[in-house]
């Protein structure tokens, strides 16, 4: 039973981390209708922004500032010089146009850093544990990853639904023309939007870096993840990539500690183990394809667009 | 005019390549142009779906790394001499490889069926989970592998001719693509391919026509997933090698950026958008050395990916309809 509560706020931990990549890239989508599949890049290089400024100045709070500024500049940057030229283009172009950018960001990567893989220590502060129930001891920095992720959702939700900015993204979601008739500079509106997406990806490598090895391909990896992930929760929409966020990361999460176990009940250990392995790897696949038969516009389709 | 002279010099420059190829006292390039015959039949398959049908399938290295595992399993089976599902195992490559068409097919007939459900980026995504799952499934199979893949002793052999000389190989490799191209010719420009153009131009006048979208849509996935499950057959021969490599999406990326290099909507540009993409990727780092740049050489992608954005941003129609003008239109 403590297994199964450590086991899932592990989850938990995996769904608000891939919240905080969910969250830009469905705004992205939602607001200017781009498949942005060098997202992963701009993940990328939070970590590695992180990773470079904690060597230099040792302090994580720096580091922990760098990563969402480094990825806000080099997003901005993306924007103004290709994603602009994409939003009238159709979603082939715009999936090998940032098919493109990967290739570029990760060789980049690889001249300025090298192909071995960076490691981050977690900070000695937050390296000790919490009980959260007697008898479950939980790492402090999993629990503050949590927390973080949390608070930004609640943020977001803020700001989307209550601020000036909020109102203004989703007037730019339902009519562009309108809005840039009423005097709106919607140039300049996708630009820090999509800057703003690329700073939540940014924060979310910073945070990854103590917890995964800070390398080349870590944005794939985890790109493929979060699309899911959107998918899941309805393109475009918010609260679907919350609550896809959360589905795919207990489900993974889950799926990965207890399906050998489960398995080796009814088969030969042995070969339980590779089948689940497999089908721990499969289950969020599984997951999606099953939920886009069942909706095929996922959890939380949004309002007012006709899916296009 | 220039349409119907392109294919008869495109043949022939293909003949002529391994014969060249000793003349310039480079004889490997040989395995070189293998690779590009492959993978063009892999590419022309997805233009299908692509180009005429208007399904932007972003998992088409599932079908080609199925029927690559197709033969590599049934190869190990026959070379441990164990039998599979009770039956004896066979390297003869006329009873693998269209199994390895039949099984792709299969896969491609329950993956379409699912995923055409579902229009759009949402299309695009779920053949990419599809692609995925079978990508783990891969991986798991400890049995052939895992992670590690599989190696197959030596090519299927195929009576009347010797499977391990490479000339032969290429020139088998070749036919197969201009039978490949043979029949999607014919498909294209059949009644078949009318209607799914008429699909892809407009779904709901099609289907107030009469016409059922999904039955058209559906063996177009089926035809384009017996193709790539050839291509990998082929390509498993070609290599003496199978992984799970085969199947990662980003294959299916390099596969769908050769039919955007080429053009897409067209018969032949996707050949042509491999033999750009395969010989970018053979000849570029070699090119940065030349030029005294060797930091580039093995970071030749810090170039290919600007251009690949470039060439999506201002050269739509690709390398073909570049080649054509404005005859590439029809097919």
């Amino acid at each position: 039973m403590l297994l199964f509560f450590e086991q899932l706020l592990n989850g938990v931990q995996l769904g608000v981390f891939l919240f905080l990549l969910a969250a830009g890239l469905t705004l992205i989508f939602g607001i200017m209708g781009v498949i942005n599949l060098a997202h992963g890049s701009l993940y990328m290089a939070g970590a590695f922004a992180s990773a470079l400024a904690l060597r230099l100045s040792g302090s994580f709070t720096l580091a922990l500032i760098a990563a969402p500024l480094a990825a806000g500049l080099v997003g901005l940057a993306m924007e103004v010089i290709v994603i602009r030229r994409l939003y009238a283009r159709d979603h082939l172009d715009q999936v090998l146009a940032t098919f493109g950018l990967i290739l570029f960001f990760n060789e980049i990567a690889a001249i300025s850093f090298g192909r071995q893989p960076l490691f981050m220590n977690i900070p000695p502060a937050l390296n000790s544990t919490v009980e959260l129930l007697p008898g479950a001891p939980y790492p402090v920095y999993r629990l503050l990853i949590i927390i973080a992720g949390l608070l930004v959702a609640g943020l977001l939700y803020v700001l989307i639904s209550r601020s000036r900015a909020g109102s203004l993204i989703r007037a730019g979601s339902t009519d562009q023309e309108m809005l840039s008739a009423l005097g709106i500079n919607v140039k300049m509106l996708f630009a820090l939007v999509f800057a703003f997406g690329a700073m939540l990806a940014g924060f979310a490598g910073g945070l990854a870096g103590p917890l995964l090895s800070v390398e080349i391909g870590m944005g794939e990896n985890i790109l493929i993840l979060t699309f899911v992930v959107i998918v899941i929760g309805g393109i475009g929409s918010i609260r679907g990539a919350f609550a896809g966020a959360l589905l795919v990361g207990i489900a993974d999460t889950l799926g990965r500690a207890f399906l050998p176990g489960l398995l080796k009940l009814m088969l030969p250990p042995a070969e339980a183990d590779g089948i689940a392995a497999g089908l721990a790897s499969m289950a969020i696949y599984i997951l999606m394809a099953g939920i886009l038969i069942w909706r095929p516009a996922g959890l939380f389709p949004p309002q007012g667009r006709s899916g296009a | 005019m220039r349409r119907r002279i392109f294919p008869l010099i495109g043949l022939a420059v293909f003949m002529m390549l391994p014969p060249l190829a000793t003349w310039i006292g480079e004889p490997y390039l040989v395995s070189t142009f293998t690779r590009i015959v492959i993978f063009a039949i892999a590419a022309v398959t997805l233009d299908l779906l692509i180009g005429f049908g208007g399904m932007v399938s972003f998992g088409h290295a599932a079908f080609f790394g199925l029927g690559a595992y197709v033969s590599g399993i049934i190869a190990h089976h026959a070379a441990e001499q164990i039998t599979l599902f009770g039956l004896p195992a066979t390297d003869q490559a006329l009873i693998i490889w269209p199994l390895a068409i039949l099984v792709s097919a299969a896969a491609a007939l329950v993956i379409g069926f699912l995923s055409l459900r579902t229009s759009g980026v949402h299309f695009i995504m779920i053949t990419l989970a599809f692609a995925q799952m079978l990508y783990f499934l891969f991986v798991s199979m400890e049995k052939y592998g895992g992670d590690d893949g599989l190696m197959m002793l030596e090519r299927n052999p195929l009576p009347g001719l010797d499977m391990s000389d490479d000339w032969s190989f290429y020139y088998l490799c070749l036919g197969l693509l201009a039978v490949v191209l043979f029949i999607l010719g014919r498909l294209i420009n059949a009644r078949f391919g009318m209607v799914l153009r008429s699909i892809k131009q407009s779904g709901p006048r099609a289907r107030s026509l009469g016409i059922s979208s999904l039955a058209y849509r559906l063996t177009a996935f089926c035809i384009a997933g017996a193709g790539a499950g050839l291509a990998g057959a082929l390509m498993a021969n070609h290599n003496g090698f199978v992984s799970p490599a085969l199947l990662h999406w980003t294959l299916s990326g390099d596969i769908l950026i050769m039919v955007v290099l080429g053009g897409i909507g067209t018969l032949y540009g996707p050949v042509l958008g491999a033999v750009i993409f395969l010989a970018l990727e053979e000849f570029l780092p070699l090119a940065f050395e030349g030029a005294g740049l060797p930091g580039f050489k093995e970071h030749w992608r810090v170039v290919f990916g600007p251009l690949l954005i470039v060439i999506v941003l201002f050269a739509k129609s690709g390398l073909y309809g570049f080649l054509l003008g404005k005859e590439a239109a029809d097919v």
